[in-house]
């Protein structure tokens, strides 16, 4: 177990060695940067500023820079937004939408899981018609959509759900509903199919002739073996949603790290965009290592070690 | 020769009590294209302690008749018709809750594939006290003593370390082993086991039946072996039933049904098992044909289109049984008394699987 860790904290900084090298390089061919403007600022101002964060100096020297800035944890400081950096920008917007994202994350588990198993018992009756109705609008219907009409209908027409921030549980309706309408659709529909493949299995038959009760096979011996695929998806997932989405958080006013990021695109604001991407990219490998330790305790025949 | 339009129950004649008695079975499978009448009116008995065999090839009802008698018919299949009298009861009457109780503890099963068979992500030891603590009043402590009991029983080499050991550190033959072994473990009065040895290689195929001829013994459990291979059966049932088309074409002692074969199809049967004293060149023929389509099955004798003796009143109407002694029938009309003395042995085969 020791080993295996160790060589996988090993590929994880190789993973986010080429992650921040792609960015970094990607970033800087795209044309603009953060100080270029319709007026162009005075030549002797810009060539300050551009000293003050190094823009005067080749593209692979500031790199290693901010490689080296980057291995001390430290992700330097905000060009459009004076005073903060972007350490502080991340611990300031993370949280927010950590909380969105974690309430969404919670109703994809309690609510997808059981919907799909539920559907698979009751493979073409009403209730898996219905909920697989349901799971397909949600599938196929935009978050900017779902999110748009929720303020809509409840926060303009009905006024019983509040449109901005997060104050109350009531503000956490619209947006965790959004948010997780998506996830928890094909959640759903992931676990259903998934299901129905175990339930065909020999070992569920095996499993019945043992004498178990249908909800013994169902979820001791099909759950535990369905469930490997619908893990692997909620891994990545769970750090897509906790950072934050930027269609969500626009819509309802929250102040996430969504609504951060695609703005600093659109400002070059060149350390933000490095930052997100390096904080985003270190949730996701970490989580895809959640997800293989999880393997590996489901499924005895997924060794680490080798 | 006797002359019976149904099959008789001859329970009456032995001393042994009959265990189960399956009484004109009809199950099918309700397809959207209509109605697939899989076993068409099966009925056989079996007597405390003895071990029948049931053959057929592929499709011919055999899986679908040891389903039946479980109750694990899935949808959209279907008992239509006929008793399953298992100690008396019949369990055709029996709700899946009561099901329950019989499954595992008094009819247990095994099956063909012992790779699939076993739950991968479950150790074997859990999976045999799984179905102990179910039946019987155990605590974890006994129940797993009993599940090293039982696997060292069906022979399987430190049982106190591979009971925390999972399928897929076991090799084929183990872990048909341990199927065994979890079958038994409470000790049923009938064990199905369907297959147990056709996806074992011949040395595992023997040591396996040799495991189950003494088990047999040893505990006094009834067997019901279900089979395409007619050497298996041979070893260990001293009754063999023939399948074919959803219905029992023969049935006999062993002997009878190796030395004096009165179906065409159980003579065609034979001829497909190679015998080490043919010479070289025999080649063994295979019999022109596919089984019939049980969505719509044939009016007369199922085995008609494919008989090289069949007559015209064989697709025209089902044959009955006609018994040649107390244990032995045959559903042909070749046995009549006003049909034509044929001798078959020279014609056909069939090749089975």
């Amino acid at each position: 177990m020791g080993r295996f860790i160790a060589k996988r904290f090993i590929s994880m900084l190789v993973t986010l060695l080429f992650v921040v090298t792609i960015t970094f390089f990607l970033m800087h061919a795209a044309p603009g940067g953060p100080f270029s403007r319709e007026k162009a600022l005075p030549a002797p101002i810009l060539k300050v500023i551009e000293e003050r964060f190094n823009l005067d100096k080749p593209v692979y020297q500031q790199y290693l820079i901010y490689l080296k800035d980057v291995a001390k944890g430290d992700l330097g400081p905000s060009f459009q937004r004076v005073g903060w950096t972007v350490n502080e920008i991340i611990e300031k917007t993370f949280p927010v939408s950590a909380k969105v994202g974690g309430v969404s994350v919670l109703l994809v588990l309690i609510l997808g899981i059981p919907i799909g198993i539920v559907s698979a018992l009751k493979q073409n009756k009403w209730q898996d018609q219905l909920a697989m109705f349901f799971a397909t609008l949600g599938v196929t219907i935009p978050s900017f959509v779902i999110g748009t009409l929720i303020v809509h209908i409840f926060s303009t027409n009905l006024r019983i759900l509040p449109s901005n921030g997060l104050s109350t549980w009531k503000h956490y309706i619209g947006p965790v509903i959004a948010l997780a309408g998506f996830s928890l659709s094909f959640v759903a529909r992931l676990t259903r199919s998934s299901m129905l493949e175990v339930m065909q299995q020999d070992y569920i038959r095996t499993a019945r002739a043992k004498g178990l009760s249908e909800f013994t096979v169902l979820t001791k011996h099909a759950l535990k073996n369905a469930l490997i695929p619908v893990i692997s998806y909620v891994g990545p997932l769970v750090a897509a949603i906790l950072t934050g989405s930027f269609v969500v958080e626009r819509i309802f006013a929250i102040s996430g790290m969504g609504k951060y990021f695609v703005e600093s695109v659109g400002n070059r604001d060149y350390t933000v965009i490095m930052g997100v991407t390096v904080f985003y990219a270190i949730f996701l490998v970490v989580m895809v290592f959640v997800v293989d330790i999880l393997y590996g305790l489901i499924d005895p025949r997924i060794k680490l070690d080798r | 020769m006797l002359w019976t339009q149904d099959y008789v129950s001859r329970g009456d004649f032995v001393e042994n009590k009959n265990i189960l008695e399956v009484k004109n079975l009809r199950t099918s499978f309700f397809t959207h294209v209509g109605e697939v009448k899989a076993i068409r009116g099966v009925g056989f008995h079996l007597k405390e302690g003895e071990a029948i065999g049931i053959v057929g090839e592929s499709g011919s009802g055999k899986s679908v008749t040891s389903m039946s008698i479980m109750k694990l018919i899935q949808d959209p299949g279907k008992i239509v018709d006929g008793e399953i009298i298992f100690k008396e009861k019949d369990l055709v009457e029996f709700t899946q809750k009561e099901m329950q109780k019989i499954r595992g503890n008094e009819i247990a099963m095994i099956f063909q594939d012992p790779m699939t068979s076993l739950n991968p992500v479950f150790t074997i030891g859990n999976q045999i006290i799984e179905v102990i603590r179910k039946h019987k009043k155990m605590s974890k402590k006994e129940a797993r003593k009993k599940a090293i009991e039982m696997l060292t029983l069906v022979g399987i080499p430190s049982p106190d370390k591979r009971v925390d050991q999972y399928p897929h550190e076991f090799s084929g033959g183990m872990r048909q082993r341990a199927m065994i072994a979890m079958a038994l473990s409470c000790e049923p009065s009938l064990l199905i086991a369907d297959e147990p040895t056709t996806a074992l290689d011949v040395t595992i195929q023997a040591q396996i039946l040799e495991l189950m001829k003494n088990l047999k013994n040893e505990i006094n459990t009834s067997i019901i072996l279900i089979t395409h291979d007619l050497g298996v059966v041979a070893d260990v049932c001293s009754r063999i039933i023939v399948m074919y088309g959803g219905l029992i074409m023969e049935e006999a002692t062993s002997e009878e049904i190796f030395y004096n074969p009165k179906h065409p199809y159980t003579k065609g049967l034979l001829k497909s098992i190679p015998k080490i004293d043919l010479g070289e060149s025999q080649r063994l023929i295979p019999i022109e044909g596919t089984p019939p389509d049980l969505l719509n099955p044939p009016k007369g004798c199922p085995f008609a289109a494919r008989c090289s003796d069949s007559m015209r009143i064989c697709k025209e109407k089902q044959p009955p049984y006609f018994y040649t002694n107390e244990e032995h029938r045959a559903m042909c009309w070749l046995l009549h008394e006003d049909a034509p003395k044929t001798d078959t042995k020279a014609k056909g085969g069939i090749a089975i699987g």
